[in-house]
C-alpha cells in the first residue's frame, strides 16, 4: 500500500513538471502547427536563469519571474524572426527549431558549464509534510499545486476571456480567424511566448527538483511529445491528462519494469494512436 | 414492370459540419447514360455533394448507391474501381510532372502493375500508348513533354478531364469544367463534353447556365443544401422560383 | 518558369560522373583519416538516400528514420559479438529486422498526417532510444555494445584495414543507389511522386494511398537497416545515441542540403555534415553552434538544397515567356 501511495504521489509530481513542459508545447502545436524542438531548450534556459537569479539574490520567487520573462521574450523573438513567415512549411520550421535548440544548448554550456546545477529552495520547501506514516516532500507538493494553479488559470483564460476565445478560434481555423478580423500574428506571437513561459517556469521548478545539466533539453523532449500525442494537440485538458498518464506510467514503469520502462510510454501512445489518432482531447 | 437500374442513387443523404447542414436529406436518381446538371447558387452544397459521392467526405447519414451497390462507407479508391471518376473545380494535377506522366499515372490507377518495383515504368508501352491516344483526342499531343506548371489554364482544364477519362469511368463527376475559361475556351470545352461516350453517366456542376442547358438531359437545382427542384432544361428555365433563389428572395426549402 | 528537364539532367550526369570518379579512384592517395570520413559519409549517404525516398519522393516527413538505422546497427552488434554468423546472415538479419520494425511502427505512424506524422515518427525514434537505453541485458544500456569486429569475407584483403573496408562500403553504396534508382523509376516509385503532388487526385484515380505510403516506409526502413549494419562494422561500437533526436535530425539535414527529391543529392549532403562535424571541432569548441547555423541557414535560404539553388540559377537563365 505504501508503495502505491508513494509511487502515485511521485508520479503526480512528475506529471506536474510534464504538464508545464507539455502544456506549452501543445499550445504552440495547436495554434501554429509547429512541433517546437527548441521547447526543451526553453525549459533549460529557464532553469539556468532561475538558478543564477536564485543563487545571486537568494529570492526563489524572483528566480521564477526573471526566468519566465526572459524565456517568454526569447520565444517571441524566435517566433517573429524565424518561424512566422514560414507558416505551414513543417519541415523547414522543424529544421529551424532544431538549429535554435542546438544553439541554445551550446550557449548554456558556454555560460554555465557542464556540471549539473541545483537550485536551492527556501527552507520551508526543503522539508517534508508528514501525514500518518507517509512523508511528502514539500517541494513536490509545491510542484503539484503550482501546475494545478496554472492549469486552472490558463483554462479560465481560454474559456472565459475574449483573448482566450481568439486563441481557440485560431486553433480551430486560422484562415477564418483572420477573416473575422482576429489579429492572428499577435495571437501566434503571444501563444509562442506563453508556451515558452510555461516551459521556462517548468525549468526553474525542475532545476530545484532534479537539477539541470546540458542535454536535459533533449532528454525531456520525448516526454513532451508523448504527452501531446496522448492528450491531443492544442488541448490544455489533454496536456494535463496526458501528463498525468505519462507521469504515473513512467514512475510505476521504472519501479516495476526498469528494463522496459521507456517502452511503457510507448504502449499508451500506441493505444491512443490506434484508437483515436488525434489524441484523447484533440480535434479534427 | 421492372425498375431500370440506376447508375447513381442518393437517398436521404446528409452532411453536417458542426451545426451547419451542408447537404440535407438529398435525393438523387440518375439513369445510366444520363447527362445531369447540378446547379444552384453559391453555398447550395453542390461540391459537397460531389465530395460525398466520390468519398472525400464521410457521410453524416443517408446512403449512396452506385449501380445498386452501397458505396456509402467505401473508401475513395474503391469507388473508382467500381467505375466512378471525378474532376476537380480547382485544377488538381501533378504540378512537377509532365503532361504525359500525369496521364500515365492516371492510366495506372486501376492496374495491378502499379505495385511493381522491378521494371522502369517507361517499359510499359501500353500505358504510354493509351496516354498518347487520349492526348490526340483532346488535341494536345505536342504538349506531352511539358510540365503541368507551364500549361495555360485552359490546357490544364483539358488535362483535368483527360485524367478522369483515361480509366474509362462509368459515372463521371465533372465539377465546373469550364471554371476560369474564356468564352472561346468554354465553347471548345462544351464541344469536347458533348462528344463524350453516350454510355457514360455524367453529372456536371455548372455555374455557366448556357453550358448546363446545352449538355443536360435533366437538371437538378440545389438550394442551401436541399433539393429545390428537378426537371428538363426547358422546365427549369421556365420555372420562376429557380430565378428567385439566385436573387436570394426564395425561402429555405427544407 | 520551370527549367527544362533535359538540361538539368545533363548537369546531374556530369556531377555523378565526377563524383563516381572521385569516390573510386582518389581514396588510395588520400590521408587515412580522410578515407575514414569518406567511409562514414558513404554509410550515412545510404540511409540519407533512403530517407529521401520518403521525404523527397513520397512527401512523408519521416523524421524518426534513425530508429531503423539504430535497429539495424544493434542487430549487427548483437549478432557479431554474441553469435557466429556469416556476414551475409548478419546483413540480411539487420535489413529484415529494420523492415519488420518499420512495418510495425509504420502502422502507428501512418495514423497521422502532416506535422503530427513528423512528431510521431520522432516520438517512435525516441522510444527506440529509450528501449536501447533501458533494456540493459540486451543492449548494454548506456554503455552500448563494443568490439564489433569487421566481417571476414574470405577475400585477399583484410576488412579491418581502412582501404578494403572503404571499398566494401562503396560497393554497397553503389548497389543501394542503383536499387533505389530503379525503385523510383518503377511504376510504384512513380505513384509515390503522385502521392506527394496530390493525394486527393491519387485517391480518385483509384490508388490506396495508405498502402503505398506503408510499403514505401518499409522499403526505406530496410535500407536504413542495411546502413546501420555497415555503421556497426565501421564504428565497432553502437550506443542508444544512434537513435536519438540529434541523429534523426542530422539525417533530415543531409537530405535537405542535398535537395529533397534528388536521391543522389543525399550523398553530398551526407558528406557535408560528416565532414562538418568532424573537422569543425578541430578549429572551435563551438562546433555545435556552427551546426546550428547550418540548420537555420539551410532551412531559411536553401530548403531545396544545393539542387534547389542550382535550379533557381538555371530558371533565371531561361528566356522569360514562351512555351516548353
Amino acid at each position: 500500500m505504501e508503495f502505491w501511495i508513494n509511487q502515485t504521489f511521485n508520479g503526480l509530481s512528475y506529471a506536474a513538471l510534464l504538464f508545464l513542459l507539455g502544456g506549452g508545447f501543445t499550445l504552440i502545436f495547436g495554434v501554429m502547427k509547429i512541433a517546437n524542438i527548441a521547447h526543451g531548450s526553453f525549459y533549460l534556459v529557464g532553469g539556468y536563469i532561475g538558478y543564477t537569479v536564485a543563487s545571486h539574490t537568494g529570492n526563489f520567487y524572483l528566480a521564477f519571474l526573471v526566468a519566465c520573462v526572459v524565456v517568454s521574450f526569447l520565444g517571441m523573438v524566435m517566433e517573429r524572426l524565424f518561424l512566422h513567415h514560414l507558416g505551414g512549411q513543417d519541415l523547414r520550421q522543424m529544421l529551424i527549431t532544431m538549429g535554435i535548440a542546438l544553439f541554445l544548448q551550446d550557449l548554456c554550456l558556454l555560460i554555465w558549464g557542464g556540471n549539473p546545477l541545483n537550485l536551492s529552495v527556501p527552507g520551508y520547501l526543503a522539508r517534508s509534510l508528514r501525514v500518518g506514516k507517509y512523508y511528502f516532500p514539500a517541494l513536490r507538493i509545491f510542484m503539484i499545486i503550482a501546475a494545478g494553479f496554472l492549469y486552472i488559470l490558463l483554462r479560465w483564460f481560454q474559456e472565459k476571456t475574449r483573448v482566450g476565445a481568439m486563441v481557440r478560434a485560431a486553433v480551430d481555423n486560422m484562415e477564418m480567424s483572420e477573416g473575422l478580423g482576429i489579429n492572428v500574428p499577435l495571437v501566434t506571437l503571444g501563444v509562442f511566448g506563453l508556451g515558452a513561459l510555461l516551459a521556462g517556469f517548468g525549468g526553474v521548478i525542475g532545476c530545484a527538483f532534479m537539477g539541470i545539466y546540458p542535454g536535459l533539453d533533449f532528454e525531456l523532449l520525448p516526454f513532451a511529445f508523448v504527452v501531446v500525442i496522448i492528450g491531443g494537440m492544442g488541448s490544455l485538458q489533454g496536456a494535463l491528462v496526458g501528463a498525468i498518464i505519462v507521469g504515473l506510467i513512467d514512475n510505476f514503469g521504472k519501479a516495476l519494469f526498469p528494463e522496459l520502462s521507456y517502452f511503457t510510454l510507448f504502449a499508451p501512445m500506441a493505444i491512443v494512436l490506434g484508437l483515436r489518432p488525434t489524441g484523447l482531447f484533440g480535434r479534427g | 414492370m421492372s425498375q431500370p437500374q440506376l447508375a447513381l442513387q442518393c437517398h436521404s443523404l446528409t452532411k453536417r459540419f458542426g451545426g451547419l447542414e451542408a447537404v440535407n436529406k438529398m435525393e438523387l436518381r440518375v439513369l445510366p447514360g444520363e447527362r445531369r446538371a447540378i446547379i444552384g447558387p453559391n453555398g447550395a452544397g453542390k461540391t459537397t455533394l460531389f465530395r460525398l459521392i466520390s468519398g472525400q467526405f464521410p457521410v453524416t447519414s443517408g446512403t449512396i448507391r452506385l449501380f445498386d451497390r452501397d458505396i456509402t462507407r467505401m473508401p475513395c479508391h474503391q469507388r473508382t474501381y467500381l467505375g466512378l471518376g471525378r474532376t476537380f473545380q480547382i485544377t488538381n494535377l501533378f504540378p512537377t510532372l509532365t503532361v504525359l506522366d500525369n496521364l500515365v499515372i492516371a492510366a495506372m490507377g486501376l492496374k495491378a502493375m502499379k505495385f511493381s518495383m522491378a521494371r522502369p515504368l517507361s517499359t510499359y508501352r501500353g500505358l504510354y500508348a493509351k496516354a498518347d491516344e487520349v492526348l490526340e483526342r483532346v488535341g494536345m499531343a505536342e504538349r506531352r513533354q511539358v510540365r503541368i506548371g507551364n500549361l495555360s489554364h485552359g490546357e490544364q482544364r483539358q488535362i483535368e478531364i483527360s485524367l478522369a477519362l483515361i480509366s474509362s469511368p462509368k459515372v463521371l463527376l465533372l465539377d465546373e469544367p469550364t471554371a476560369g475559361l474564356s468564352p472561346a475556351e468554354s465553347t471548345m470545352m462544351t464541344a469536347v463534353l458533348k462528344k463524350l461516350d453516350p454510355a457514360i453517366t455524367i453529372l456536371i456542376i455548372e455555374h455557366d447556365m448556357d453550358v448546363a442547358f446545352q449538355l443536360a438531359d435533366r437538371i437538378t437545382v440545389l438550394h442551401q443544401g436541399c433539393l429545390f427542384t428537378e426537371g428538363t432544361p426547358a422546365e427549369v428555365r421556365a420555372n420562376p422560383r429557380v430565378q428567385e433563389i439566385y436573387f436570394g428572395t426564395e425561402e429555405r426549402p427544407c | 518558369m520551370i527549367p527544362d528537364r533535359a538540361q538539368s539532367r545533363r548537369w546531374v550526369f556530369v556531377g555523378l560522373f565526377l563524383g563516381a570518379l572521385i569516390l573510386i579512384a582518389v581514396p588510395p592517395f588520400l590521408p587515412t583519416y580522410i578515407v575514414i570520413l569518406f567511409t562514414l559519409s558513404l554509410v550515412y549517404a545510404i540511409v540519407a538516400m533512403s530517407l529521401d525516398l520518403l521525404i523527397g519522393y513520397t512527401g512523408l516527413g519521416a523524421l524518426g528514420h534513425a530508429a531503423y538505422f539504430a535497429i539495424g546497427a544493434y542487430c549487427t552488434a548483437i549478432l557479431v559479438t554474441r553469435h557466429q554468423i556469416s556476414f551475409a546472415g548478419v546483413l540480411g538479419s539487420s535489413i529484415l529486422l529494420a523492415a519488420i520494425a518499420s512495418a510495425i511502427f509504420g502502422i502507428l505512424a501512418l495514423r497521422a498526417a502532416g506535422v503530427y506524422f513528423l512528431m510521431i515518427t520522432l516520438a517512435i525514434a525516441m522510444c527506440v532510444w529509450g528501449l536501447a537505453f533501458r533494456w540493459v541485458s540486451l543492449t548494454g544500456g548506456d554503455n552500448g555494445i563494443t568490439g564489433i569486429s569487421r566481417p571476414a569475407l574470405g577475400l585477399p584483403w583484410d576488412m579491418g584495414d581502412v582501404i578494403p573496408f572503404y571499398y566494401l562500403v562503396l560497393f554497397f553504396f553503389v548497389a543501394c543507389l542503383l536499387l533505389m534508382f530503379l525503385f523510383i523509376r518503377s511504376p510504384f516509385g512513380k505513384t509515390l511522386v503522385g502521392i506527394r503532388d496530390s493525394e486527393s487526385r491519387m485517391r480518385v484515380l483509384g490508388y490506396n494511398i495508405w498502402l503505398h505510403k506503408y510499403l514505401a516506409y518499409i522499403v526505406a526502413g530496410g535500407f536504413a537497416g542495411l546502413s546501420g549494419c555497415l555503421y556497426a562494422y565501421y564504428n565497432s561500437f553502437v550506443s542508444p545515441n544512434d537513435a536519438n533526436l540529434t541523429h534523426c535530425m542530422e539525417m533530415v539535414l543531409m537530405v535537405t542540403i542535398g535537395g529533397p527529391g534528388t536521391l543522389a543529392g543525399a550523398a553530398p549532403g551526407a558528406f557535408v555534415i560528416v565532414f562538418l562535424k568532424n573537422m569543425v571541432s578541430v578549429y572551435t569548441q563551438r562546433w555545435l553552434m556552427v551546426l546550428a547555423a547550418v540548420y537555420v541557414l539551410t532551412a531559411l535560404y536553401a530548403p531545396e538544397g544545393v539542387m534547389g539553388i542550382f535550379r533557381q540559377i538555371q530558371g533565371r537563365r531561361q528566356p522569360v515567356g514562351g512555351k516548353g
